[in-house]
């Protein structure tokens, strides 16, 4: 662990986090994109070609995130996510009126405590909420032609309303990714998994 | 595993079943026979003629074929009439109206030219005659058989001198003796010209099928599977599968096995299922598609492709009007195609005409001439059963005939207008008041002595005319939001692609945006600050 000034250089994001985080992301964006084709938003890839990938992807990203889960469960990164109120006052005031001041963020980032109050609260949301939402309502969709119960409109209601749904935290998530120490500077800790934290007693971290 | 039903199978061995089916039924259906017949016909003592008449070649028939006769005579094509198993109603051209010349009744010796006997002047009299059977309609191999087109089923028997070149009568000793199994010219002798011409009726038969090119159809194309008509319309005791009026819609069977053929009267190959099975492509998402679509909906894009057009309007109201000189008019289009005669109104016609879709469960309910009708909007003149969504019912083609035919305003029913044979037909005198008089009659039906003309519409399910399957329908001919979508307004369905709901999509992306433009502020307000801290400082 390098060390300069008040700040600490750590190994964050371990490579399996880091392919998982990558791999996903470029699959929700692809299924974003064949899913609104087929939900027809817009002409791009032929809908049959969409509702083909849209369909082939679907079992990557299932099949990834089955690895994920184990991989937070055996590492214990699932605590990353527990909910937290700690400083969550003082995370509120830094995105409103800190990051304006130049202030440094006041969550003291480390490996165990990769994510903020408000992080929490949102990648919990996600993986409790959305991605459940997404993955149910998607596998009834796949397979409505042999539930006879199951109302496909319903389906699909709940599918797009996830879809949108994913879209709104992507909007916010690739946004927030650039209100590090600099623009690029979590981008850069999420390719190479080393990233510069700062603030009060980062050299102990 | 032996005897595993087809359906059981993969899709890759359905359609291998598939081919090995088609390939029995294209041996059995080639013009030289894939095996001998025992019995040679142009040997037989009996069919050495000559033959002064069609009953008379039915007696030598009939010598051998004892009980042909008797099968032929309780079968539709001989009696016009049946009850409808799905509705109760009796079906037939003897009861149900149509919305082209109305009704068989009291233009007899015309509309009988198409019946499978010989001499039928009375529809109010049954024929019980075995010899009046006409074997020849059906099984003439030559071609060289045919029925004039006003004589009551009857052949011509003497020879006739048209446009100054003498025409002699038909061979009946050398057809009798070259008697085979029926084809698709002897069934569209009859099925092509329905409605009074070729293509009129159907929209999906017209005589473009003799021999179409195969992407008019893949089926009877002698370049496709060369299959005739009784290849799918399979006969038993000279009773055919497949009906009009009483159509499987949703084929739950699936391949029918010769075994199925052998054991159970009612079961034959009308159906696409019975060859094709229930899973019949490589994608599962497409043999999904079967639960709510039938078939023929993505097959067959279009009908009348054969180059053959058919008429879609018929408007009686007009008929009747007569030239400057008293002579009835006839008007012709740019394409030949006549548009108005005074025998018949006015006529529209299309080719390659996409289908109407609508759901159907295979029930038709025919309006009959004793049926009170309500001539306040358009009467549909056969209502097709079905319900949205409903697990017996799936989303088909049809052809629908628009018509304007005259209603007596008083009883409220559909009325029988005879156009032909007796002087007072509406052919010879272009008086509906005296034309409807005599075929109400006829028909034995009360009349008022009113008419007036109804708008009606009549459904004719879209079947044949299957195209090559480069040439069916696409995924955005319906998956679209277009107005023009193959099954815009078809409700009891949800199509991605298609269908949405307007404020999920209006609070979805609104959200969205709102987001985006919540962080493009904040990261402007993140540059201001910047700047200011750097130029402050």
């Amino acid at each position: 662990m390098s060390t300069h000034g008040g700040a600490a250089r750590i190994y964050m994001y371990a490579r399996f986090e880091r392919f998982w985080h990558w791999t996903q992301a470029l699959l929700v964006l692809s299924l974003g994109v064949t899913g609104f084709e087929i939900h027809g938003s817009y002409d791009l890839l032929g809908f049959r070609t969409a509702v083909q990938v849209h369909s082939l992807l679907v079992w990557a990203l299932m099949g990834l995130w089955v690895f994920a889960i184990f991989w937070h469960l055996t590492t214990g990164e699932w605590r990353n996510y527990i909910p937290t109120l700690r400083l969550a006052p003082q995370v509120v005031r830094h995105y409103t009126i800190g990051i304006f001041r130049g202030e440094e963020h006041p969550w003291p980032k480390a490996r165990d405590t990769k994510l903020n109050p408000l992080q929490r609260a949102a990648y919990l949301g996600l993986k409790l909420g959305i991605n459940p939402v997404l993955w149910v309502s998607g596998l009834l969709y796949l397979f409505s032609h042999a539930l006879p119960g199951v109302d496909l409109g319903t389906v699909a209601l709940v599918h797009t309303a996830g879809a949108y749904a994913m879209g709104a935290f992507v909007m916010m998530h690739v946004y927030l990714t650039t209100t590090g120490p600099t623009v690029f500077a979590y981008h850069k800790a999420m390719i190479t998994g080393w990233e510069d934290v700062h603030g009060p007693h980062a050299e102990e971290r | 595993m032996p005897f595993a039903h087809p359906a059981l199978l993969g899709p890759v061995a359905a359609r291998l079943v598939a081919v090995l089916a088609l390939l029995v039924v294209a041996l059995a259906a080639q013009a030289e026979p894939a095996q001998a017949s025992t019995a040679d016909h142009s040997r037989f003592e009996a069919l050495q003629g000559p033959f002064a008449s069609g009953p008379d070649v039915t007696r030598a028939c009939l010598k051998c074929h004892t009980e042909a006769s008797h099968q032929v005579m309780d079968s539709m094509h001989w009696t016009w009439s049946r009850e409808n198993p799905a509705t109760g109603q009796m079906v037939g051209k003897r009861h149900t109206m149509n919305s082209f010349c109305g009704s068989p009744i009291s233009n007899e010796p015309r509309c009988t030219s198409c019946h499978v006997g010989y001499g039928w002047t009375d529809l109010s009299q049954d024929m019980t005659d075995p010899a009046t059977v006409d074997c020849l309609a059906c099984h003439d191999t030559t071609g060289a058989y045919k029925k004039v087109p006003t004589d009551a089923g009857h052949p011509r028997y003497e020879a006739v001198v048209v446009n100054g070149k003498r025409q002699e009568p038909p061979d009946l000793a050398l057809i009798a003796r070259k008697v085979g199994e029926s084809s698709r010219a002897t069934c569209g002798a009859c099925h092509f010209n329905g409605g009074g011409g070729d293509a009129v009726k159907h929209g999906d038969l017209d005589s473009s099928l003799i021999a179409p090119p195969r992407h008019v159809d893949v089926h009877m194309s002698p370049d496709g599977a060369n299959m005739g008509c009784a290849d799918c319309h399979t006969f038993k005791d000279h009773k055919q599968d497949g009906s009009r009026f009483d159509m499987t819609a949703k084929d739950d069977h699936g391949i029918v096995t010769a075994h199925d053929m052998s054991h159970k009267r009612d079961t034959g190959l009308a159906t696409c299922e019975s060859c094709h099975g229930a899973a019949p492509h490589g994608k599962d998402k497409l043999n999904h598609h079967a639960d709510t679509v039938a078939c023929q909906t993505c097959h067959i894009p279009e009908f009348a492709r054969g180059g053959v057009a058919t008429k879609i309007l018929w408007d009686w109201s007009t008929a009747g009007r007569m030239d400057a000189d008293g002579k009835p008019v006839t008007i012709k289009d740019d394409h030949g195609h006549t548009i108005y005669t005074a025998a018949k109104g006015d006529f529209a016609y299309g080719e390659n005409v996409r289908p109407t879709y609508a759901w159907f469960n295979g029930k038709v309910t025919g309006t009959l001439l004793t049926d009170t009708i309500d001539p306040s909007g358009v009467w549909p003149i056969n209502r097709i059963g079905g319900t949205p969504g409903a697990a017996d019912s799936r989303i088909w083609p049809f052809k629908v005939m628009q018509g304007s035919q005259p209603y007596d305003p008083v009883n409220k029913t559909l009325v029988v207008n005879n156009v032909f044979g007796n002087p007072d037909a509406f052919w010879n005198r272009y008086d509906y008041s005296i034309a409807i008089e005599a075929g109400m009659k006829a028909a034995g039906l009360p009349y008022s002595g009113k008419y007036d003309f109804v708008k009606t519409t009549m459904h004719w399910p879209i079947t044949h005319m299957v195209a090559p399957k480069q040439q069916a329908l696409g995924c955005t001919d319906c998956h679209t939001r277009e107005e023009d979508g193959r099954l815009a307004g078809i409700e009891g369905v949800y199509m991605p692609g298609r269908d949405r709901a307007v404020w999920l999509d209006m609070l979805g992306i609104g959200a969205i945006m709102a987001i985006g433009a919540g962080a493009a502020g904040h990261a402007l307000l993140r540059l201001i600050a910047t700047l200011r801290r750097r130029n402050g400082k």
